[in-house]
């Protein structure tokens, strides 16, 4: 399960969370341990002149040993809460923040050895959608300009060849020609996230990542948004990694999900599993946090409500992160970090109070930690280690 | 859970008088691009204990009618253009704005959206919490303090008398909204109106302030109003829902029916493109072609009319009527009746498929 990489170029080697690939498929891209840590300036504006003991640098670990693989044709789905470390993986896996360690493979390269000439090459078949549609889109550039803007920079088209192919894309999302000369203010949310993903798809690329593509929109029009995204999808085999903290469109939209907690994955299943079955406590008190728009069913439910907030990422919790608001927790869980395990077939946890024996946290014995005995053991003491 | 409903049903038996009524309510904005009617006609009526939803997109008009019904519309540019706002027997838009200052805050009172913003940066929120009941309630310092520090322990802020003395910044969104909702409580309103309160917040937080608001209006039997465009959410919290679209009331219903059996294309359509719990594979999501109307700018006729399916020729040349289809459900078609009457069909279908 610990799969380790110094050798950059080196293809990866099959991660175990490499569940059934649609149609065989090799990983379009696997990420590697990947780390994302921010420094933070700690102290006073004068400590840090100074040079004071005070001025200790804290790091934000906001993305801290992920590791998946994402296949040719699929919706990946992660989901998590504010600072959970969602949009970051999303972009560090593109390369627009810098990873500070681990490998994310394209297509069997190493993205984060690539010079920055060869990433701009390569970031031809890597976009992205972005959350919001307003600040995402230059005010000053028209619609043409925008969406036309990717076959200049990759040299892909000029002149009336690119303005045809501007024309069919803005087709394609949905959009009239017409709206070619105007500019983005003159339209609402959703037809600016139309233009946001038709200048995604203009570089004609393989994978996108879409970071909350419809959270800004208003719920008659985040349908049309899904459906187009999957539309665009058939059509182009694209592969997405959807970013979204609405479990309802990521279940809706995903083949597989990762649910991410602080800075990891702590859940990894396919969609459907995810949502019917889930093993974690945490995606558990997710999954019943929200709400279903059927009055019925609502009076009926019983509601895992989690105390507390998201503790922060500057100084997470030890051993376990959601220790401090599980209600199953025991000592060792806030000694040993939870290594992701097969718990189910294709079904991954990190939990070390469930094991593929006992899969059902409700039904473990009190204080039981099956996790601790196997080889997770090994990993976790070279976790707690370093 | 049974036994938790049965007292719940009788307090609102017992005070089965209107609260609020609002009659025939015009806002409207004068802006450059025209008169914008924000809101354009809309009438509903909220019963003491009871918790009303009103459902929208942005740019329908709910919250301007919540404004309008604490008369916070800024003017110009905007205006109470005509309708009546009866609050518990008196008449909101005949009263003088001082009468009107002495309701805000103690028998109405409301949380918004951002908490960050509701917020004075400047003040702790032991302070911000004093103003109201030294205000309202004529409260000394002393009385004040210990009552803020009461509310803050009763919405779940923890080591409440000593986190009191902090600012704003210093709390995360759900507790800032805790805080909020504290304020909002401290005199005991009658009225509760919560404007898109969790919108802003995680869904596992977004569950504690559901939680808390159902709690807390159980035990001190305000009626709440809320403001929101998530379906899911008025589903379990409320009792009646009225639906708006273009400042219009399109369909209002108590809860369980309107979700049974709506009666208007438009709820029916907002129902039908949520993502069901388990995916038909391969199956679409249903979508309401179209954009929401610009408000400045509406069609003649129905102004749903342009995206809706069942749509027909007098829909684009006539407003349609307020159809009564049961004693307290209304819906805002021309076809209501022929909707409603395919909804008990589709319902009766579905029961018949789950009860073998």
């Amino acid at each position: 399960m610990s799969t380790q990489f110094s050798h950059t170029d080196q293809p990866p080697q099959p991660f175990s969370p490499g569940i059934t690939p649609i149609g065989g498929a090799e990983p379009l891209m696997s990420i590697r341990d990947l780390k994302v840590h921010f420094k933070q300036a700690g102290g006073s504006l004068w400590d840090q002149f100074a040079g004071s003991a005070r001025s200790v640098k804290r790091v934000v670990k906001a993305i801290d040993g992920v590791s998946l693989d994402i296949f040719r044709g699929e919706t990946f789905g992660l989901v998590g809460e504010s600072g959970c470390g969602k949009s970051t993986l999303g972009r560090a896996v593109l390369r627009l923040i810098e990873p500070t360690g681990g490998q994310v493979f394209f297509r069997g390269r190493d993205l984060a050895s690539l010079s920055t000439r060869e990433l701009r090459q390569q970031r031809r078949h890597l976009q992205m959608i972005f959350q919001d549609p307003f600040s995402s889109l230059n005010p000053r550039m028209t619609v043409g300009q925008i969406v036309g803007e990717p076959f200049e920079v990759f040299k892909l088209a000029r002149g009336g060849d690119k303005d045809r192919q501007v024309n069919a894309l803005l087709e394609t999302v949905g959009l009239s020609q017409r709206f070619n000369k105007r500019f983005p203010h003159e339209f609402s949310g959703g037809q600016r996230q139309r233009i946001g993903i038709a200048r995604a798809l203009a570089a004609n690329p393989d994978f996108i990542v879409a970071d909350e593509p419809i959270s800004a929109l208003d719920v008659s029009i985040q349908s049309q948004i899904m459906n187009l995204l999957e539309r665009l999808q058939r059509e182009r085999n694209l592969t997405y990694l959807f970013i979204s903290h609405d479990l309802r469109a990521v279940r809706h939209l995903s083949d597989r999900v990762a649910v991410m907690y602080l800075g990891k994955i702590v859940e990894l299943a396919a969609a459907k599993t995810l949502a019917d079955e889930p093993l974690m406590p945490y995606t558990k008190a997710l999954i019943s946090a929200v709400p279903i728009p059927d009055p019925e069913i609502e009076a009926k439910r019983r509601r895992v409500v989690l105390e507390g907030d998201v503790p922060s990422a500057i100084n997470s919790p030890s051993g376990c992160r959601f220790h401090t608001r599980c209600p199953y927790t025991v000592q060792a869980c806030r000694e040993v970090v939870p290594q992701l395990i097969e718990i189910k077939p294709d079904h991954f946890a990190a939990c070390i109070r469930i094991s593929p024996a006992q899969p059902d946290i409700t039904q473990v014995a009190p204080d039981a930690v099956p996790g601790l005995n196997h080889e997770a053991l090994e990993c976790t003491v070279k976790v707690v280690a370093h | 859970m049974n036994s938790k409903t049965i007292p719940s049903t009788d307090k609102t038996a017992l005070h089965h008088d209107t609260l609020l009524s609002i009659k025939d309510l015009r806002t409207y904005f004068q802006t450059e691009d025209g008169v914008v009617k924000a809101v354009d006609g809309v009438s509903f009526e909220l019963k003491r204990g009871e918790t009303l939803g009103i459902v929208g997109e942005s740019g329908s008009g709910k919250s301007v009618t919540s404004l309008s019904v604490l008369r916070l519309i800024p003017q110009p540019p905007g205006r109470i253009v005509s309708g009546e706002i009866f609050f518990a027997g008196q008449d909101i838009l005949s009263l003088p704005f001082k009468e009107v200052r002495k309701i805000r805050g103690r028998r109405i009172s409301m949380i918004f959206q951002d908490p960050m913003t509701s917020l004075n940066p400047f003040m702790r929120i032991s302070r911000q919490l004093m103003e109201i009941t030294k205000l309202h309630l004529g409260h000394t310092k002393a009385q004040a303090y210990k009552h803020a520090i009461e509310m803050l322990e009763r919405v779940g802020l923890p080591d409440a008398s000593t986190r009191a003395d902090n600012y704003p910044h210093e709390f995360s969104g759900g507790m800032r909204q805790r805080v909020m909702i504290a304020m909002a409580l401290s005199c005991e309103p009658e009225l509760l109106i919560a404007d898109e309160p969790t919108t802003a917040l995680d869904v596992t937080i977004q569950a504690q302030i559901l939680e808390l608001i159902k709690n807390l209006k159980s035990k001190t039997g305000a009626s709440v109003i809320l403001i929101t465009h998530d379906l899911g959410i008025v589903a379990g919290m409320t009792d009646h829902i009225v639906v708006m679209y273009a400042g219009k009331v399109f369909e209002q219903s108590p809860t369980r029916e309107l979700f049974a059996r709506p009666g208007n294309p438009y709820t029916k359509g907002l129902l039908r493109s949520v993502p069901a719990p388990a995916r038909v594979d391969g199956e679409e999501l249903y979508q309401i072609p179209g954009l929401p109307p610009d408000v400045a700018h509406l069609p003649p006729g129905c102004p749903f009319a342009p995206r809706c399916e069942r749509a027909e020729e007098i829909c684009r040349r006539e407003l349609p009527p307020l159809v009564q289809l049961t004693p307290d459900h209304h819906s805002l078609c021309h076809f209501a009746e022929d909707v409603y009457a395919q909804s008990r069909r589709e319902r009766e279908t579905r029961a018949g498929i789950s009860v073998p």
